[in-house]
Formats: structure tokens, sequence, C-alpha cells
């Protein structure tokens, strides 16, 4: 782990980005060690990701059992079994609930220490936050999916771009996920305390997102103006409709490209919201 | 009356603090309604994409959907706040309210009590008013009485599962998120007809922990239909029972699990 420790880091004189590297590195591996930490807990989520994972199966299945021709919105069953077990597993790795670090810290003042440090805080949580979803893909992936296949037929993938593009889809689902949760909690800056948003974004991202229920159940203007006109569709919907099959192969290349483009969109947007936040702070502190 | 007085004056203190930031607290009345009226919306949104979901029309369902939603919300009003104890077992809080000359479990409740999710109730209970009137409901005196009785058992046996859920830190500090697993899981499974379900999940989750009697008996009562899965008409008026004999265990388990806690020896 050399260049790792507190203390100054050794720049290459050849390779300047060498800093900027092995700091990211450092604190995406930082993030991961801090979700290992507490293995009971990964454990009792887990246990309740497959509690609800059955629930939300057996209720879609049961739909498409009282759909005509056995569909809903276009998913055979396996279709729909692989959407709920995979996405139960994604949730975690996702991770669209339950971040409130930002927001605490600009309440409590710590966000202080951030603002001092040599990485921008947008890349600094970005990085911790990929070290958390790299964890929550080894630890709360598997065991849903795993439990899926056992109990229920899942469809399982038939061609073989699917895998990269799930693979590409869940990193870019990961990205615009932070970058929502970023700009939820900053409202802190100018708000104080975030808790009204955060329950909005709650509430919303659970819908939104797809992770109730696939978006295509909504009638297809609005499924339209989602996909298009919001980033939430790319968090779960998008990489759980490349993983069932849902569409032909150019159509998900294409919702992947769009996720990728929200995902650099509201990337942009906390970076910029930061900078505001900031310039803001200065003003209040001179 | 000294043990009234001071309860009352938690509560107070409850409601000063919610009134005191009266922006904030309209917002998180609003919001948490909205998460109840999105369990709802949710259930609309699946019988859409079908005509009938495990044998039920969406008029149907929803008399189990306004049952459980209206239960739920109760059982969460009273005593749903019992989940912080987590927080309380892990940092040793628990010893300021063991010293008290006071129920553990009435303070733990007053403590926080979530005069937030208020209007929920209301949702709830117009959802069941909706399912009256799509439905052709035959009314007799026992209808009338179930319908007045069926939340509010409902009601009972979620606040029995939510103590249930929380005593589990008393062993299991770390046991997060498990509790919701069968307290939001199983808002989820009564909110549908139990036909969606099958198997061992249902066996267990239906007649094992008793989640069929919360809200798809006593809705299959009201409805006048015979139950698919083969339980005698009566059975939907065992919710009652069902809910006393769940809050007899919680009061037990509770016990229990206060004898057993150790403090965190710091």
């Amino acid at each position: 782990m050399d260049g790792i420790g507190a203390s100054v880091l050794v720049v290459s004189p050849n390779r300047p980005s060498r800093a900027s590297v092995t700091t990211f590195r450092a604190l995406v591996w930082s993030g991961f060690r801090r979700y290992a930490t507490y293995r009971q807990a990964t454990v009792a989520g887990m246990f309740t990701n497959i509690v609800f994972g059955f629930l939300r199966c057996y209720v879609l299945l049961a739909v498409a059992g009282g759909a005509a021709g056995g569909m809903a919105a276009g998913y055979d069953p396996t279709q729909l079994a692989t959407y709920v077990w995979v996405g139960q597993g994604l949730l975690n790795v996702v991770g669209i609930w339950g971040w409130t670090d930002l927001s605490d810290r600009i309440r409590t003042g710590d966000i202080a220490a951030d603002l001092l440090r040599p990485v921008p805080p947008v890349t600094a949580y970005l990085a911790a936050d990929l070290g958390r979803a790299t964890h929550g893909m080894l630890a709360r992936f598997i065991p849903p999916v795993i439990v899926g296949l056992i109990f229920f037929p899942l469809a399982v993938p038939a061609r073989w771009q699917t895998v990269p593009l799930f693979a590409l889809s869940v990193i870019l689902a990961v990205i615009g996920s932070f970058a929502c949760r970023f700009l939820v909690n900053a409202t802190a800056y100018w708000l104080q305390d975030a808790r009204g948003p955060i329950m909005l974004w709650t509430l919303g991202s659970g819908v939104l997102t797809g992770l109730y229920f696939p978006l295509r159940l909504f009638p297809d203007w609005a499924v339209a103006v989602l996909w298009l006109g919001t980033p939430l569709p790319g968090l779960l919907q998008t990489p759980l409709d490349v993983a069932a099959e849902r569409d032909s192969p150019a159509l998900q290349a294409g919702l992947v490209a769009l996720q990728a483009v929200w995902a650099v969109i509201m990337l942009a947007l906390a970076r910029l919201v930061q900078h505001r936040a900031e310039r803001k702070l200065v003003l209040q502190g001179g | 009356m000294g043990d009234l007085r001071a309860y009352a004056a938690l509560l107070g203190g409850q409601f000063r603090s919610v009134t005191s930031y009266r922006a904030s607290f309209v917002v998180e009345l609003f919001s948490s309604a909205g998460a109840t009226a999105l369990d709802v919306v949710t259930v609309v949104v699946l019988f859409g994409a079908a005509v009938e979901v495990g044998g039920f029309t969406l008029a149907e369902a929803l008399m189990m959907t306004g049952i459980a939603a209206s239960g739920f919300v109760l059982g969460d009003l009273a005593v749903g706040s019992v989940e912080r104890i987590k927080l309380y077992v892990r940092t040793g809080m628990l010893d300021a309210v063991l010293v008290r000359p006071l129920g553990v479990l009435p303070q733990l409740v007053l403590m926080d009590f979530p005069l937030r999710k208020a209007l929920r109730l209301v949702f709830g209970t117009s959802v069941i008013g909706v399912a009256i009137a799509l439905n052709d409901v035959d009314w007799t005196p026992a209808r009338v009485l179930l319908m007045v009785v069926a939340p509010i058992a409902a009601g009972v046996y979620f606040g029995a599962i939510f103590v249930i859920s929380a005593t589990l830190s008393f062993w299991w500090v770390e046991s997060g998120e498990i509790g919701n697993g069968f307290t939001y899981g199983g808002r989820d499974f009564t909110s549908y007809p139990i036909t969606v379900y099958s198997g061992w999940f249902r066996g267990l989750f239906a007649y094992g922990l008793g989640f069929g009697f919360v809200a798809y008996q006593p809705g299959l009562a009201l409805l006048g239909r015979p139950d698919p899965l083969g339980l005698p008409g009566w059975a939907g008026y065992s919710s009652p029972l069902v809910a006393l004999l769940a809050a007899g265990i919680a009061a037990v388990v509770w016990r229990v699990g206060v004898r057993h806690y150790r403090s965190t020896g710091s």
C-alpha cells in the first residue's frame, strides 16, 4: 500500500496524473472497507432483501398470470422473475436509499474539513461510493440472485452482449445514483436540514426507478417522459431491462447510452451545485 | 395518576417540538401520507395490467389493501417508534429509560411519537371507504361490526409485529433491517389477496405468522366471498382473536427481552 498513508503522496514527474489516480484508488478502497466492517448488518439487510424479493416476485407473477397472454408489460414470467431478483440484488449496489453522509456533514459543519482537502468533494465522495458499490456487488448482489434461481424459473441471458452491457449499465447506474443523492443531500447547503428533500427522494425514487414494479406498466407517454426527461429509470430500470433482455440488442445499447448521458449530466450538475455552495460558504465565512 | 401526568408531559413535549418547526412538520406530514398513497398507487397500477390478480378484481383487492393500510398505519402510529430501540440498546441510552419509575414500552413510544404519520390514517381509512363504495357489500350487523373491528385488530397485530421485531435487538444489536422484513414486508404481504403467493412462503406468512388473518380473511368475510384456499367463512371474524394472541406473545417476548438487556458496559 505505498503512497496511501496520511503522508504526502509521491508524485512522479513523468506521470502527473499518477497522484490523483492513487488518491482515487485509496478512497475507493476506504469506501469498500467501511461497508465490509459491518458484516452482521450486511447479513440482516440481505435477509430483508430476500423477503421482499419473494413478495414482489409472487405479485408480479400473479399480474402476468391474470393478464392476456400471460405477459405483463411485455415481460414473460421468467423475465419478470429475473427483473425482481436482479433488482433486489442491485438495490444495495446502486444504493438509492439511506445515504445522508453529505447532508449530515453540512449540518454539523464537518464539511469544512472536506473543503480543506486537496481532492474536490464530488470526486472524493464518488470514489468512496464506488467502493461501497463494489462491496455491494460482492456481498449483496449475489445472494438474492441465487435465492431467486433456486425458487423461481429465471430468464438466463441468451445473448453474449448482455453480460458486458449489464456490467457497464450497473457502473453507470451507480454513478447516476450517486450524483442524484449528492444533489439531494446538497440542498442542506441552503436548507441546513435536508430531511424533507431526502424523504421526497426516498418516496419518488422507489417508484420512478422501477424498483416496485417495471416502469413499462405505466402508459407509453409516461414511460417516454421518465426515460428521456429524468435520470431515474437509469438507476435501476435500465440495468434490469438489460439483464432480463426485454428489448432488442440495438434498443438496449441505446438505453444504456441514454443512461450514460444522464449520468454525465447529473455528475456535472453535482459539481456545479457544489461549486456554487462553496462560493456561498466563503461569502458567509468572509 | 402521577404516571399518567408524566406520560402526558412526554407527549406534550413531542407536540411542542413539532409545533415549533411548523414548515418542517407540514412537509413531513404530507410526504408521510404520500408513502401510504404510493403503496395504494402500486396496487392500482399492477391491477391495471391484468384483468384479475390471484382471482380477485381491483375493487375486491382494495378491500384488503384498505384494511392492511389502515391497520399498518394504526400500529405504526401507536408503537412504530419502538424501532428506534436498536439505537438505544447500542448506545446504552436504554439505561436512562430503565431507571425512571415508568413503563419502558410506553416511554419509548411517547419519546418519539410520530405525529407526522397522522395524515396517513385518513388516507388508509378512505381506501376502505372507496372499497365499500366499489363493492356491493351485503350489510349485516356482523359485517358492520367487522368493518370497524378489522382495521383496529390489524393495527393491534402490526403493533405486536413491531414490538417483536424490535425486541430482536436485545439479543442481536446489529439486527439492522431484519425487522423490516416482517413489519414493512408484512404490510406488503397483506396488501394483496394471499392467493397471489404460493407454496411454503404463503404457508409461513399467512398461517404460520398469521398475516392471512389481518386483511385477507376479514376482507373475504366483508365481500361475502368463499375462501378459494378453503378456510370456512368465520375465519374472517377471527381476526381480533389472532391480533390478541399476537399482542400476548409480543408482551411476553418484550418482557423477556428487557430482562435480557445488559447495557453496553461503557
